[in-house]
C-alpha cells in the first residue's frame, strides 16, 4: 500500500504521466463502467440526485451561485471509493481540483483511463483513506471537500473509517456522505429489491448489518468536530424511473456536514 | 474547459468548443444564443457571411411566431430587438373556397395576448446575430464549411474547408432539409414530396388589416394572406407544381391579378412589392434526432407542409427542449453529449413533431382536394370546430404552442 501510494503521488500531476500501456489495457473496462445502460445503471441514474445535492450545497457554504458556471472553481475536493471515477469527473467540471482514492486498484485504472478520455486533468490513487490522511495531512492541511458517497455501508470499522475521512477535510470544509438506513425497509428495498428482484446489483453487494443509522453517523463524526448541517433521504420513482431528493431517510439518505474552523 | 485539452491545441489552425452548431439558420442562432446565454462555449459555422444572411434578397420569406415561441424569444432576452418587426396576428380567418361556412379565430377567446406574430426571417436572422454578438461565449465563423464531422467517446472533431479544425463535445445539425450531418451520419429520413409548389411575396394593400390573417383553402392548396408591419401582407400561395411556372412567368399586372382573384378585395387595390420565391413542398422526418454526440435540430431533422404555420416553430421548440437537457447536465457536470443526455432531446421531440406533422399532411389532404363529398365532409367539420369553444380553444392553444410538456424556454421562464 505505501509502494502504490508513493508511486501515485509522483503522478500527480495528472494524466500526462500516466502509462499508455496500462490506458489502452483499461479503456474497455473503463467504457463498461461509464455505459449508462450498462452494469452501473443505477449509479448513473442516481448521478444527477447526488450531483446536485453535492453541488448546491458546497456552494451555499462558499456562497456562490450554484447555477454559475464552475461553481466549485478552485475547491479541493476529495472523492473516496471513487470508482471508475463517476462523481469525480463531474466534480471536476464543476471547477473542483479532485483527487479520487479507491481501495481497488482496478477502479483506479479504470478512472484514470477514463479522464484521460474526457481530457479531465484528476489526481487518482489506489490508496485507502487512512493511508491517505498519513500521506498527506502532515504537510498539506485537507481537502475543502470530502465526498464519502455509498463507502461507509462497506467498510470493516465505521469508527475508524469516519476518524480518518474528518481528518482529511479542512477546518471549515465540508464532508458529504451517502449511505443506506439500517431499517426493515432498507433490507427489504436496497437488499432483497434491488440485489436479488431487480437484479440492478450483483448479489452481495450490500451487507444490511453495516448500514448506517443517521444517528450513528452524526455520533461517529461529532468527536472529529464534523457537525451535521442537512439530512436529506433520497427516493426512486419506478414510474419516471428517476432518483430525487426525498424526506424519508428510511432507504437511501445524505448528509452534509460541516467542520469546525478551530479543529 | 478541459474537454479535448488532451489534443494538444494548436496555434489558430484549432478552434475548441463545448457545442459546435452547424448552421446558421434561425434555429441554429437561436441554439447559439440560448447554450452562450447559459455559458456553454459555443461555435458557430455557416457558409454563408452572415451580413448577406439578412438581405431581403437571400430569404424573403416570413415566419409564424407563435405565442410559445415568441416567450421563448423574449427570455432569451431577443424579444427587444424584434418587436418593431413583428406583427401580431389577432385573428385567423379560415374559409373553404366558395363556401359560406368559415373558422374563426380571436385571440379575444385566449384572453389579451395576440395568436402569434409574423416577422421576416431576415429580420429574425439580423436580431439573433446581434444577440449572438454580445455573449462572449458564442463565436460565428463565416463563411466556412464543413467537410467532415468525426465523432467518439472523446469528443467531436470537425474539420473546415480552410483546414482549420473545430473540437467539442457536442455537434448540432441545424444545416436545413437537406443537411450534410445528417446524411454523413448515415441518419434516413422518410420523406414525400406534394405536387405543390409554394409561391411566396410581399404585397402591399389599400386597406390595414388590423392583424388578420386569411387561410383560403382552394382546390390547388391554401392560399394564406399574412399579416405584416405597415399595410403589408406575406403571401403564402400553394399551386400546382404543373401550373406554377406559368405563375411565377406572368408579368406584374396579371401576376397581382391572379392574386386577386384568389383573395377578393377586402384589402382594397393590391401591389406585390417583393420578388417572387418558390420552392417545393415536401413532407420530410429524420428516423432519429441524436446519434453519438450528435443532434440535429429544425428542418434538419423535419420539414412540414407549411399549412399551418408551424415550420420554424417546431423548430424553436426543438431548441427549447436541447438546451434545457445540455444545460442541466452542463450544470452538473456531466458530459453533455452521453446517451440518456440526448436521448431525453429525442423522446421529448420526437411525438410532438410526429403529431404536427401528421396533422399538417392531413389538413393538406382534406383541403386541397375539391371532390364533393370531402367539401362537404370537412366544412361540416369546419362549422362543428368552430361551434365547439373547448375543442377551438384546444387548437388554438397547441398552434400557439402552448400544449405538453414543455421545455422552461417556452414557458417563458430562463434556462
Amino acid at each position: 500500500m505505501a509502494r502504490a501510494a508513493s508511486r501515485n503521488t509522483a503522478a500527480r500531476s495528472g494524466h500526462s504521466t500516466v502509462d499508455p500501456e496500462e490506458i489502452a489495457r483499461f479503456t474497455a473496462l473503463a467504457e463498461a463502467w461509464w455505459d449508462p445502460d450498462g452494469e452501473f445503471r443505477p449509479l448513473h441514474r442516481l448521478n444527477p440526485t447526488r450531483i446536485a445535492f453535492i453541488r448546491d450545497r458546497v456552494a451555499a457554504h462558499h456562497r456562490r451561485d450554484p447555477l454559475k458556471a464552475r461553481p466549485l472553481r478552485g475547491l479541493t475536493l476529495l472523492d473516496v471509493g471513487c470508482g471508475g471515477g463517476l462523481l469525480s469527473e463531474p466534480m471536476a467540471r464543476l471547477g473542483a481540483r479532485v483527487t479520487g482514492i479507491d481501495a481497488a486498484e482496478k477502479s483506479i485504472h479504470i478512472a484514470r483511463a477514463h479522464a484521460e478520455q474526457s481530457g479531465l486533468s484528476i489526481d487518482y490513487r489506489h490508496a485507502t483513506a487512512e493511508a491517505l490522511a498519513q500521506d498527506i495531512i502532515p504537510g498539506g492541511g485537507g481537502f475543502d471537500v470530502v465526498l464519502n458517497m455509498e463507502v461507509v455501508e462497506h467498510v470493516a470499522n465505521l469508527d475508524t473509517f469516519l476518524a480518518a475521512t474528518s481528518a482529511l477535510v479542512k477546518p471549515g470544509g465540508a464532508m458529504v456522505v451517502a449511505t443506506l438506513n439500517r431499517t426493515a425497509k432498507a433490507f427489504a428495498l436496497a437488499v432483497v429489491g434491488a440485489e436479488y428482484v431487480l437484479g440492478w446489483l450483483p448479489r452481495g453487494t450490500h451487507d444490511w448489518r453495516k448500514f448506517v443509522r443517521p444517528s450513528e453517523l452524526a455520533a461517529g463524526l461529532r468527536p472529529h468536530g464534523g457537525e451535521i448541517r442537512e439530512f436529506t433521504g433520497v427516493a426512486y420513482n419506478p414510474i419516471t424511473d428517476k432518483w430525487g431528493l426525498s424526506p424519508d431517510l428510511s432507504v437511501n439518505y445524505m448528509a452534509f456536514a460541516v467542520t469546525g474552523k478551530g479543529k | 474547459m478541459a474537454a479535448g485539452s488532451s489534443r494538444r491545441p494548436r496555434a489558430a489552425s484549432r478552434l475548441r468548443g463545448e457545442v459546435l452548431v452547424i448552421g446558421g439558420g434561425m434555429v441554429g442562432l437561436t441554439l447559439a444564443s440560448a447554450l452562450a446565454g447559459a455559458g456553454l462555449e459555443v461555435i458557430l459555422v455557416d457558409r454563408v457571411r452572415p451580413e448577406s444572411m439578412t438581405d431581403a434578397a437571400f430569404d424573403g420569406r416570413t415566419s409564424a411566431i407563435a405565442y410559445g415561441s415568441q416567450r421563448m424569444l423574449a427570455g432569451l432576452g431577443l424579444w427587444p430587438r424584434l418587436a418593431d418587426a413583428a406583427q401580431a396576428i389577432l385573428e385567423i380567418r379560415v374559409s373553404d373556397h366558395g363556401s359560406w361556412l368559415f373558422l374563426h379565430y380571436d385571440h379575444r377567446d385566449m384572453g389579451s395576448r395576440p395568436l402569434g406574430y409574423i416577422v421576416e426571417n431576415r429580420d429574425i436572422r439580423r436580431a439573433l446575430l446581434a444577440h449572438l454578438a454580445t455573449l462572449p461565449a458564442a463565436r460565428v465563423i463565416a463563411p466556412a464549411r464543413v467537410v467532415a464531422v468525426d465523432r467518439d467517446e472523446r469528443g467531436v472533431e470537425a474539420r473546415l474547408e480552410d483546414g482549420r479544425v473545430i473540437t467539442a463535445a457536442l455537434a448540432v445539425a441545424a444545416d436545413g432539409r437537406g443537411s450534410l450531418t445528417r446524411r454523413a451520419a448515415g441518419i434516413r429520413v422518410t420523406e414525400w414530396s406534394y405536387p405543390q409548389t409554394g409561391i411566396v411575396c410581399m404585397i402591399a394593400h389599400e386597406r390595414p388589416h388590423n392583424g388578420i390573417a386569411h387561410e383560403h383553402f382552394l382546390p390547388a392548396g391554401p392560399f394564406a394572406v399574412l399579416p405584416m408591419t405597415g399595410d403589408r401582407s406575406s403571401l403564402v400561395w400553394t399551386e400546382r407544381t404543373a401550373l406554377a411556372p406559368a405563375m411565377l412567368a406572368l408579368d406584374d399586372d396579371d401576376f397581382t391579378a391572379e392574386i386577386a382573384r384568389r383573395f377578393g378585395d377586402s384589402l382594397g387595390r393590391l401591389e406585390v412589392v417583393s420578388r417572387r420565391w418558390s420552392y417545393p413542398l415536401s413532407l420530410m422526418h429524420a428516423e432519429r434526432y441524436v446519434a453519438r454526440r450528435l443532434a440535429i435540430i429544425g428542418d434538419a431533422a423535419h420539414v412540414i407542409h407549411p399549412i399551418a404555420g408551424q415550420g420554424l416553430n417546431l423548430g424553436l421548440r426543438d431548441v427549447a427542449a436541447l438546451a434545457e437537457v445540455v444545460v442541466d447536465a452542463h450544470r452538473l457536470g456531466l458530459d453533455i453529449a452521453q446517451a440518456p443526455v440526448l436521448e431525453r432531446y429525442e423522446r421529448w421531440r420526437r411525438f410532438d413533431n410526429l403529431v404536427v406533422i401528421a396533422a399538417t399532411d392531413g389538413l393538406n389532404r382534406l383541403f386541397s382536394n375539391s371532390l364533393p363529398p370531402v367539401r362537404l365532409a370537412r366544412d361540416l367539420g369546419l362549422a362543428a370546430v368552430n361551434r365547439l369553444a373547448p375543442l377551438k380553444r384546444f387548437f388554438m392553444r397547441y398552434a400557439m404552442g402552448l400544449v405538453g410538456d414543455l421545455p422552461r424556454l417556452l414557458r417563458g421562464e430562463p434556462l
